[in-house]
């Protein structure tokens, strides 16, 4: 699959596939497109050429009706949560439940307080948005994404800005939704270490292909420079450390004028 | 394409032709819309009732100044009883409609395209597209509605509190006849004059209601994409307000 947006060619001939009921892993540099990739798989964008497939269904080929059938049985977990600020707790893990299915209000709320329960936070159920930290929105944001039971659970960053035990937290939630309901999950991170507790599969993208793939053992033992300065989170190798620029001496010495 | 290397009639008219195209989609959504009454409720409160106190300080405030100029300009021909006549028809024509218009837009309007733009930065709207939720029906609607059905409710608000201003200085205060005062604005004010007023507002209403959405949700997505937009929902509506009070006083003059 190849994608370019405004001339910059973000993806190309990127072959990746996600098997069903495993976590699977995308990792890769700030810039390198990981959110792009998420929006291909949803329908947020389309792919230039080539194909993006999800339910056996090619996603660029779906109506508006068939995208948001499709969206049904897919979770999305934010960067940032994104709950709907106007809403309780409560009422924005019911929201996907009120829009599609006309169901009892005993019924939703068995179901909200389920799932509420299952990340820890039935407690809080009557808080609003801006009374939860970060982790906390996650979380909420997480039972929001189950309350539907999908197929495809999408993780967009999940530790960042996370303290350690939110980030444990989500980890071993990730991990819990993956083992207790079989749902297909993609993770995309650059944080490894917690990446490598949980994925079964990994894709390390960089320069709009996939410059290594396997578990997290695979990459961890991998001698390519790609690899091993993400995975040892070194400053400086084929991602540089500088962004292009003129020579250092000449534009020091050339005067604030050429400097500007 | 390079919408800055565009002249100011270009930009115009792909503006009018987006803002159009938009209106549609929302109109072809309302009445699903109306499937959910609360959610319009809610924002006729936000709209309407929250601009309560600023509409009423200002009908208040525009009705004295009414009632000071008129008595000032009508004593000087011995006809002091048409300040109700000035006043009342002022308001009901142009003052009520133009004025509550521009109020809303700095108000209400400025709130929409705000929390609109807010939303779209922190990613609900697309976490809603992602559950499958067309934003377009569940935030833009009824907000769009609240503000379509607010604005005439506030236009009336505004001219019955300028009349009682106008009232209370050309009677109260200077003296002049309540008998003739009022008895002279009955005879003057047509059901037709009432009828303009309430035509300008809900026109109003759809223009300024539409600019607010649209800008919000055509914001770009960031804290100074949001200032933006904001800022050209006053401008555009108070520009399209005034313009389109020109075309509807025309408009009504010549079907006189």
């Amino acid at each position: 699959m190849c994608y370019r947006v405004g001339g910059r060619t973000i993806f190309d001939g990127l072959d990746i596939t996600a098997r069903r009921g495993r976590i699977t892993a995308f990792m890769g540099p700030s810039g390198t497109g990981k959110t792009t990739l998420l929006r291909l798989i949803t329908g947020q964008t389309q792919a230039e050429r080539g194909s993006v497939q999800v339910f056996g269904n090619e996603v660029s080929t779906l109506s508006t009706r068939e995208l948001f059938a499709m969206r049904r049985r897919m979770g999305m977990l934010f960067q940032n949560g994104a709950l709907l600020t106007d809403l309780d707790v409560y009422e924005n893990v019911a929201f996907p439940l009120r829009a599609h299915a006309d169901l009892p209000e005993p019924l939703v709320r068995q179901l909200v307080l389920t799932k509420l329960h299952a990340v820890g936070l039935r407690g809080a159920s009557r808080l609003m948005p801006a009374e939860l930290s970060g982790g906390m929105a996650r979380r909420v944001a997480l039972a929001r994404a189950i309350v539907m039971d999908p197929d495809i659970l999408i993780y967009d960053e999940p530790f960042v800005g996370l303290d350690p035990i939110s980030m444990g937290v989500i980890c071993r939630l990730i991990k819990d939704m993956n083992e207790a309901l079989g749902i297909t999950s993609i993770v995309v991170s650059h944080d490894v270490q917690e990446l490598a507790s949980i994925a079964h599969d990994s894709f390390l993208l960089s320069g709009g292909r996939v410059v290594a793939s396997g578990t997290p053992e695979e990459l961890n033992r991998s001698e390519l420079p790609e690899v091993r300065q993400f995975m040892g989170g070194l400053a400086d190798g084929p991602v540089a450390f500088h962004y292009p620029a003129s020579n250092y001496r000449e534009e020091l010495l050339g005067g604030e004028g050429e400097a500007r | 394409m390079n919408a800055g290397s565009d002249s100011l009639p270009v930009v115009a008219v792909r503006r009018v032709g987006a803002m159009t195209l938009f209106l549609l989609q929302v109109l072809a959504r309302i009445g699903p819309a109306f499937t959910r009454p609360g959610l319009i409720v809610r924002q006729i409160y936000n709209a309407g009732a929250r601009s309560l106190v600023i509409i009423m300080l200002s009908g208040m405030f525009v009705g004295m100044v009414l009632g000071l100029l008129g008595f000032d300009v009508f004593q000087r021909f011995g006809s002091e009883d048409y300040v109700g006549v000035l006043a009342a028809l002022g308001n009901l024509k142009v003052l009520g409609p133009v004025l509550t218009a521009l109020l809303f837009a700095g108000r209400a309007g400025t709130a929409l395209t705000s929390e609109i733009g807010l939303m779209k930065s922190t990613e609900q709207l697309t976490a809603m597209q992602m559950m499958a939720v067309d934003p377009v029906r569940y935030v833009v609607v009824p907000r769009f509605l609240g503000g379509f059905i607010s604005m005439p409710l506030l236009a009336a608000t505004f001219t019955a509190v300028a009349l009682y201003g106008a009232q209370l200085i050309g009677v109260q205060q200077m003296g002049v006849d309540a008998g003739a005062y009022w008895s002279q604005t009955q005879n003057a004010v047509d059901l037709r004059d009432v009828w303009e007023g309430v035509v300008k507002s809900l026109v109003f209403g759809i223009a300024v209601s539409l600019v607010a959405v649209y800008e919000g949700y055509h914001s770009e997505p960031t804290p100074e994409g949001v200032g933006l937009a904001t800022t050209r929902t006053v401008v555009i509506s108070s520009v399209l307000v005034l313009l389109l009070n020109y075309l509807l006083t025309a408009a009504f003059l010549t079907t006189h």
